[in-house]
């Protein structure tokens, strides 16, 4: 079985990011960058079916300019065995990466795909959903549990009531949520040996998608920021703030 | 400009998020409630009487995303915007219909400038992004927390759709955590717990205070990857979002994606052993101390002060 593997090069998730006083953005300059960590989920729940023998190729594919191969590294230091880079310089709206990455899917026809629920920047939380209806595959989003058994997938998913377990057959699109697994940390050979992995390189601009965007950005702005409140010294003054709050909200 | 809105709906009852929707789809146009159940009648019953509802159309069906998307599309033709909750329904399938449609979505709006142009949060709400969306279709979920509810009063006529499509993934287990606690994403007063409270045990506590208060209770990530609540309580960047009038945080130091998720709320109150922690530095009243000290003695301030909320 062949599983395919989106990963998505982000600011990394400890930075605290500032928002450029000019409105058109995100400072990402000089700022640390990592994989995104709902893919790492879902590169590591692909080694782990790789590890039990349920998977024999995991091929990791990654969209954005030249130096996201650094996590396309990351994900064949943690076992997967090759990568196809989609090189493109310019902002994608996520309905364009979801084409792009059916094309690649056309080409590799792998049995699952594989996705992190969404990414921690834009914080969309489409790209598995659009190429599952892009694929014509059945998608399990949220993933927390995957059982592989044959070709039918149980995928447990982490939504608002709970959770919920449902049947598909591959192929198919899962999404990984953070309780799927923990990720490993590659070693350093492991990290040595990703260099020797093969890892192809596209031009976006060739895989006969219009990368133009749809929406406009008009504004990229800081939230309102919260004012300091006061500390009390006393459960009893603690108790009259939230009395106050509570007899405010009944008298609305 | 007309809206098609998924109503959002669980266990055979319509959501108090619903009237949220409605609110925010509303300001776009007259809106027509589409209701998707394995037995709808009930839920469309409920959603009818909301104001601000031109009709309530009622398939019978399946819920996984394929089906839901599949249901929707062949209404979609007929609007000019298709929405929903930024829910785990709502997310499932508002950007499967998208890719479908070929449309770009604008997902998780907390704020409508224009029936075109929308703000949503990114980075965990650490930036605003306002978008003109030009397409001639607009495919939008709607943050329900961000918008006050509409009325009851309201009497749309019901229309029933026929409905034959299936889904190739099929639903095999609902496991529904029970509880009477009110609904986390849009009650008006949350009391949320950190892995401090230490133990499932621990929550009782929690709840306990909870129902004084007549609250929802939800957790941090990591008091829910610890065991002590179940994931539906999780309040975070990728959790629920709340927005309370009033939320108190017990044993919270504030971690970056569970700020994210209280953003909106309009009070933040706070109890905590470090006066440091981020969470204390920005709550409105902060107190410090022991939670399981605190409290106990807090439940019975409240009851001396006549304090009583009824749940629900």
């Amino acid at each position: 079985m062949k599983i395919l593997v989106a990963v998505k090069r982000v600011v990394d998730h400890n930075v605290r990011i500032r928002v450029r006083p000019d409105g058109t953005g995100v400072e990402t300059a000089g700022v640390r960058m990592s994989m995104n960590p709902f893919c790492k989920h879902a590169v590591e729940a692909a080694v782990q079916l790789a590890e039990a023998g349920k998977a024999d190729e995991i091929v990791v594919v990654s969209i954005g300019p030249k130096n996201t191969n650094d996590v396309i590294l990351t994900a064949l230091a943690m076992g997967a065995h090759r990568g196809i880079l989609v090189e493109a310089e310019q902002t994608l709206e996520t309905l364009t990466i979801a084409q792009l990455l059916a094309k690649i899917v056309d080409e590799e026809q792998p049995d699952l795909i594989l996705l992190g629920k969404q990414a921690v920047d834009d914080d969309s939380n489409h790209v598995g959903q659009m190429l599952a209806a892009l694929t014509n595959r059945p998608q399990a989003t949220f993933a927390s549990e995957i059982k592989l058994d044959g070709t039918t997938l149980e995928v447990t998913r982490e939504v608002d009531y709970g959770r919920e377990t449902l049947s598909l057959p591959l192929p198919a699109v899962v999404t990984a949520d953070l309780r799927l697994n923990t990720p490993r940390n590659a070693a350093l050979p492991m990290v040595m040996k990703a260099r020797s992995k093969p890892l192809a390189v596209r031009a976006a601009a060739d895989l006969g998608v219009d990368l133009t965007p749809r929406l406009i950005v008009e504004n990229i702005s800081p939230p309102p920021e919260r004012v300091a409140g006061r500390s009390v010294a006393s459960v009893a003054e603690f108790a009259a703030a939230v009395a106050a709050e509570v007899n405010e909200m009944e008298a609305l | 400009m007309s809206v098609l809105l998924l109503a959002e709906h669980d266990n055979g009852k319509l959501s108090p998020a619903t009237a949220r929707l409605v609110a925010a789809a509303s300001q776009l146009g007259p809106v027509d409630l589409l209701v998707v159940a394995e037995a709808p009648a009930a839920i469309a019953e409920a959603a009818s009487t909301l104001s601000h509802v031109r009709k309530v159309l009622v398939a019978q069906g399946q819920s996984t995303a394929e089906a839901l998307a599949l249901t929707l599309e062949s209404c979609a033709q007929r609007y000019q915007s298709v929405s929903a909750n930024a829910s785990s329904v709502g997310k499932d399938v508002i950007p499967r219909l998208a890719a479908k449609l070929d449309i770009q979505p604008v997902t998780d709006i907390v704020a409508i400038a224009a029936p075109n142009r929308f703000t949503r949060p990114i980075y965990a709400g650490n930036a605003l992004e306002t978008v003109t969306d030009p397409q001639p279709l607009h495919l939008l979920t709607f943050r329900a927390s961000a918008f006050r509810p509409v009325a009851a009063g309201g009497s749309a006529p019901v229309e029933t759709l026929e409905n034959s499509v299936t889904s190739l993934a099929r639903l095999l287990a609902a496991h529904r955590n029970q509880s009477d606690v009110p609904d986390l994403s849009t009650a008006q007063i949350v009391i949320g717990g950190g892995v401090s409270v230490g133990s499932a045990e621990g929550f009782q506590l929690i709840e306990k205070l909870g129902k004084t208060l007549g609250a929802a209770v939800g957790a941090t990530r990591a008091a829910v990857d610890a065991g002590y609540a179940p994931n539906d309580w999780q309040i975070g960047q990728t959790g629920k979002i709340i927005a309370p009038d009033l939320y108190i945080a017990i044993g919270i130091s504030g971690a970056l994606q569970h700020l994210a998720g209280i953003q909106g709320a309009k009070k933040i109150l706070a109890i905590n052993t470090d006066a440091e922690s981020p969470l204390m530095k920005l709550a409105d009243v902060a107190l410090v101390g022991d939670l399981f000290e605190v409290v106990p003695q807090l439940i019975a301030e409240l009851e001396k002060l006549g304090v009583s909320r009824p749940t629900g």
